[in-house]
């Protein structure tokens, strides 16, 4: 049990950095809170194996050091951290049985034979495997196999914190949804910092209390799903998390309305310190943005509506610029004229990608706090 | 040019791989394979290219019988889950490379390749090799080559897995209007129910090796023909209940016994299963909602929250029922914690009925509305 | 994978049953019919049965304990080598550079003594290793130890076991090395997480995933050490007396040498039967690791 942070970590694979655009990961201060459920969320490329890799002791970072506990392991080896891992491909040791697989870091470790035994059952009924346990672990399904892979970090008593590697990638949709619950119902038992990786906004936010979203080797976000969700701080943010991710629209603003292109939006908060010279844009999420009939709220263009089951999204533009906005189920158009109702409390402004606070209008700050 | 496969079966070394299935594909349309890994869908793709031969059943292409005609005799392309390029061409010459087995003129082949690549929106990288580029250029690529062909049959085969989720997104809504511009038949195989939805076309459930419904994907989805399609094509799991009547009486497997009424009366005597999606349950807080009084006509049945998942938009809530695991998907933030009890309330409108043998129950409009 | 069955496949390999019928039916009949028969030169035959059979078979016979004789050196020949080998070539291959220049470097050295043809092999190790001029026999000589090919039975063994380890460890150590960089990094990751050691992760990782390719290696390195002939010819001639001849020098100067065609053709045969036996057995055993492989990856 542990809480690890990371002290002003960096790293790079050039033997001779020039700058910051030739380093893997830049500088990053964190504390992963001993017993929370993390995800660290981004593309390929965006740095998150690499501090992955760093934190289970693959790589040495350049710069900083990283704490378990608060004692510095930056140098220490994979096999001396107390941590555990499960890789995107099963691995499981294929001439072994499940029950041997379990034992193995026991036996490693040379605890006495009868503990072994105990803990071993132990972990195997928590991961529903008592019955394959004296199987061969090669002829087992990739989700079973996956099971193996993460009962043989829990059987390890002194671990401190799990680490997932995109643990679902192989693992079949209706066979995900079990396997996430069980995460979840095991973290919520065992009490272990557990670390997710992965590059699905959907598996990030369910299993994580607080998801760490990496872009270009950098943290952009530190948030809860709902903070992601509501106030993305960054656009890369908005448009990441979500799907279909946040609109953004240019726009220009002017007190409490923002212009995209020859449409006015009116907006909750006033922003009257925009930096001069940056990029200004408009974000709201399709989830804020609900299709009406023309001649209500903004006028758009319908281009397609996509059904997805439980939803209906519709393809729009306005003023040109291509967004998505969710279609009521009552609602029927005729042709590709429509109106669009925005959530003016979940319309944000960013200047160069960031998000602007803004100032809440005078007089009606008190009653919009709360729900914003 | 139409694909008919007529009651096609194989086995391998006794195994039985595919189980008789017929589908009729058209000219120009876009047919996804949904089914879980090992459920038939490559080798059914194998079947439809000619790279296996059926056990039993014929194969036909235009009504001509093609049985047995190798794959090099017919007009076919694949693109895989892997991407598969030539690494030392550029992505030009990768485009270009069946086209100069073809020994097309040159000027044919700067045309075709043009096309395809702007089609892909490829342009700016024709120059580069396949390995300097991320994944999802990768895989256009490699779908530019089985596009440039004009092949008769395109076969892909989760071309999306590998992909991360965002440019996943983004090629899964470029490649209808991309499979649109071209006549051929496209089949496309995927294990993620929502990737069929948004791909539209037609829609083929598997389930070991069988084929359970095949038709408009929409539809399949809204009036699946069985509980193995309505399984197959729900993502979360389908929650199921098995009940049964008794006279005026619905009886669930946990006890609550409900009247038989509105969309009840249509559950035939004696067992069978309601099958309802995720979105369509309501989950009540029992402690901290006060009970909506009766005669609503919602089904209302207790549980318990096993695990809650919070996406920051929606909330999945997992209830225990008894033996019984039921899945919800609910607008908004709800952090429930394990152990609470709620109450589940149904609209019996959404509910799907199948019968002992899991054959669905006379498909009620209201249902289809849904 | 299956092949569809299609009865139009045996026209197609008509062709090859014919050239394989002039080219190895037609002269093992001759063989055969050699076998049965005694010959004293000009070209004239005597029946003889299955005498030579017989006689090659008993012990206790001239030819008889001859071919059993020769059939121990072999057998003897092939164990020593793939002890030697199989763990040299294993040991090699884990210690070869995974990544970087080194690696073509390494592969090319390592193909090197693969590229020279055996009568050469044999060539280059006589005269490196005699005792006159030889650069090694010289200067084994010259450290005080008694060696000489030519005329002790042990030395000219060593001389002819280093040689084949010379010439054939890289073929071992290159299919070690195919089988080795095919496993996943994540494995050794994991392994390093479970604590485990250096030798438990040669067991439970690298040895059950070369598993394949080593058969392969074993099943080659037996094969064609227990048909040697070329190297210890050109090197030893069969001796000192007849301590390296093997079978198939035996059988050479049986036909050629005394040209007891009847004796050698019996002789051929019945060692081109040992050899079809074991390829037999290695067959079995390397098609019935494949199905297990095969399963593990199709559970369905």
């Amino acid at each position: 049990m542990a809480s690890i942070t990371l002290d002003g970590l960096a790293h790079t694979y050039r033997p001779d950095p020039r700058g910051p655009q030739d380093y893997a990961l830049k500088e990053i201060d964190h504390v992963w809170r001993q017993g929370g459920a993390y995800a660290l969320l981004g593309p390929s490329g965006c740095g998150k194996t690499t501090l992955l890799n760093i934190i289970s002791g693959l790589v040495v970072p350049t710069r900083g050091r990283i704490l378990f506990d608060g004692r510095d392991v930056t140098r220490l080896p994979t096999e001396a951290r107390n941590i555990a891992q499960v890789f995107q491909f099963p691995v499981v040791y294929d001439t072994m049985s499940v029950r041997e697989n379990l034992a193995f870091p026991l036996k490693n470790r040379r605890m006495p034979r009868e503990a072994i035994a105990r803990r071993v059952e132990e972990i195997a009924s928590r991961l529903d495997l008592t019955p394959v346990l004296d199987r061969k672990a090669s002829n087992l399904t990739a989700d079973a196999k996956q099971k193996i892979s993460l009962g043989r970090g829990l059987v390890r008593e002194d671990v401190a914190a799990i680490l997932f590697d995109e643990p679902l990638t192989v693992i079949d949709p209706h066979l995900k949804w079990q396997l996430r619950s069980s995460l979840k119902e095991l973290h919520r038992a065992l009490d272990l910092t557990m670390i997710y990786v992965t590059h699905d906004q959907t598996e990030a936010l369910t299993f994580a209390d607080t998801v760490v979203v990496m872009h270009d080797g950098a943290v952009v976000q530190t948030g809860t799903p709902e903070e992601l969700f509501e106030r993305p701080a960054h656009t890369f943010v908005g448009h990441f998390i979500g799907s279909p991710g946040m609109n953004v629209l240019p726009a220009q603003v002017e007190g409490r309305t923002a212009h995209v292109g020859d449409v006015a939006i009116a907006l909750d908060r006033a922003y009257p310190a925009l930096p001069k010279g940056e990029r200004i844009e408009l974000g709201v999420r399709p989830e804020f943005a609900t299709l009406a009939a023309p001649g209500t709220g903004l006028p758009v263009t319908v281009t397609r509506i996509e059904d997805i089951g439980r939803a209906r999204i519709a393809r729009i533009e306005i003023a040109g610029n291509p967004a998505a906005a969710m279609v009521p189920e009552e609602l029927s158009l005729d042709g590709d004229r429509a109106g669009l109702t925005l959530d003016p409390r979940q319309v944000h402004i960013y200047a160069d990608g960031v998000l602007v606070p803004g100032v809440p209008a005078p007089g009606e700050a008190a009653g919009r706090e709360g729900a914003a | 040019m139409t694909l008919e496969l007529d009651h096609v079966s194989r086995s391998v070394r006794g195994v039985p791989h595919i189980r008789d299935v017929s589908l009729r594909l058209e000219r120009g349309s876009l047919n996804v394979l949904l089914g879980a890994t090992l459920a038939g869908k490559t080798s059914l793709m194998r079947l439809m290219a000619g790279l296996d031969v059926p056990s039993s059943g014929r194969v036909r292409v235009e009504g001509r019988d093609v049985t047995g005609l190798p794959v090099k005799k017919r007009s076919v392309a694949m693109v895989y889950q892997q991407f598969i390029n030539y690494p030392s061409l550029t992505v030009y010459e990768n485009i270009a490379s069946p086209l100069r087995v073809a020994g097309l003129s040159r000027a044919e082949i700067e045309e075709r390749v043009a096309a395809a690549a702007g089609l892909l929106k490829l342009e700016p990288y024709l120059g580069r090799t396949p390995l300097a580029l991320s994944g999802g250029q990768q895989q256009r690529t490699a779908i530019a080559r089985a596009l440039v062909k004009r092949a008769d049959l395109v076969l892909l085969d989760e071309p999306l897995a590998n992909l991360d989720y965002k440019l996943r997104e983004e090629l899964r809504e470029e490649l209808p209007r991309i499979f649109a511009s071209t006549g051929a038949v496209f089949v496309y195989a995927t294990t993620e129910p929502t990737e069929a939805l948004l791909l539209g076309g037609q829609t083929a459930a598997l389930l070991e090796g069988g084929v359970t419904q095949f038709g408009p994907t929409a539809d399949i989805y809204r009036r699946p023909a069985n509980l193995a399609t309505a399984r197959v094509f729900s993502d979360p799991p389908l929650n199921t209940l098995r009940v049964t009547r008794q006279a005026h009486t619905v009886l669930l497997e946990n006890g609550t016994v409900l009247p038989a009424r509105g969309a009840l009366a249509r559950v035939p005597d004696g067992a069978c299963t309601i099958g309802v999606r995720a979105h369509h349950l309501e989950v009540e807080d029992i402690a901290a909602a006060e009970r909506a009084p009766g005669g609503d006509g919602l089904i209302r049945l207790g549980a318990t929250i096993a695990v809650t998942e919070v996406t920051g938009s929606e909330s999945f809530l997992h209830m225990d029922m008894g033996e019984t695991r039921l899945t919800a998907l609910v607008g908004g933030v709800r952090r429930l914690e394990p152990g609470a009890p709620v109450e589940v309330l149904i609209d019996p409108r959404h509910i799907l009925l199948f019968d002992a043998d899991g054959r669905a129950i006379a498909p009620a409009r209201d249902a289809a509305a849904a | 994978m299956d092949k569809p069955v299609n009865n139009r496949a045996w026209l197609l390999v008509a062709p090859v049953f014919l050239i394989v019928a002039f080219s190895a039916i037609v002269p093992i009949m001759t063989v055969v019919n050699y076998s049965v028969q005694d010959t004293f030169g000009n070209n004239q035959f005597f029946w003889n049965g299955l005498g030579w059979f017989q006689e090659l078979l008993d012990p206790s016979t001239e030819l008889g304990g001859r071919f059993l004789d020769a059939l121990w050196r072999n057998l003897l020949f092939s164990a020593i080598i793939l002890a030697i080998e199989v763990p040299l070539g294993i040991l090699v291959a884990l210690s070869m550079p995974r990544e970087g220049w080194k690696v073509a470097a390494t592969l090319v050295v390592m193909a090197l003594p693969l590229l020279i043809p055996w009568n050469v092999v044999g060539t280059i190790w006589q005269v490196f290793a005699r005792a006159d001029i030889g650069l090694a026999g010289w200067a084994i000589n010259a450290l005080g130890i008694d060696y000489n090919y030519t005329g002790d039975p042990l030395a000219a063994w060593i001389t002819i076991v280093v040689m084949d380890v010379w010439h054939w460890t890289s073929l071992v150590a290159l299919l070690c090395y195919a089988g080795l960089k095919s496993i996943p990094d994540a494995y050794y990751q994991a392994a390093r997480i479970d604590g485990a050691s250096r030798w438990a992760v040669f067991t439970t990782i690298q040895l059950p995933k070369m598993k394949r390719v080593l058969l392969i290696a074993v099943l080659l390195r037996f094969m064609d050490s227990f048909m040697i002939y070329t190297e210890p010819f050109v090197l030893t001639g069969g001796g000192p007396g007849n301590a390296t001849t093997f079978l198939s020098i035996d059988l050479v100067k049986i036909a050629l040498g005394q040209f007891d065609l009847g004796k050698a053709a019996a002789m051929s045969l019945v060692y081109n039967l040992i050899v079809l036996a074991l390829c037999w057995v290695f067959y079995t055993v390397m098609t019935n690791t494949g199905t297990e492989r095969r399963q593990e990856e199709n559970p369905a």
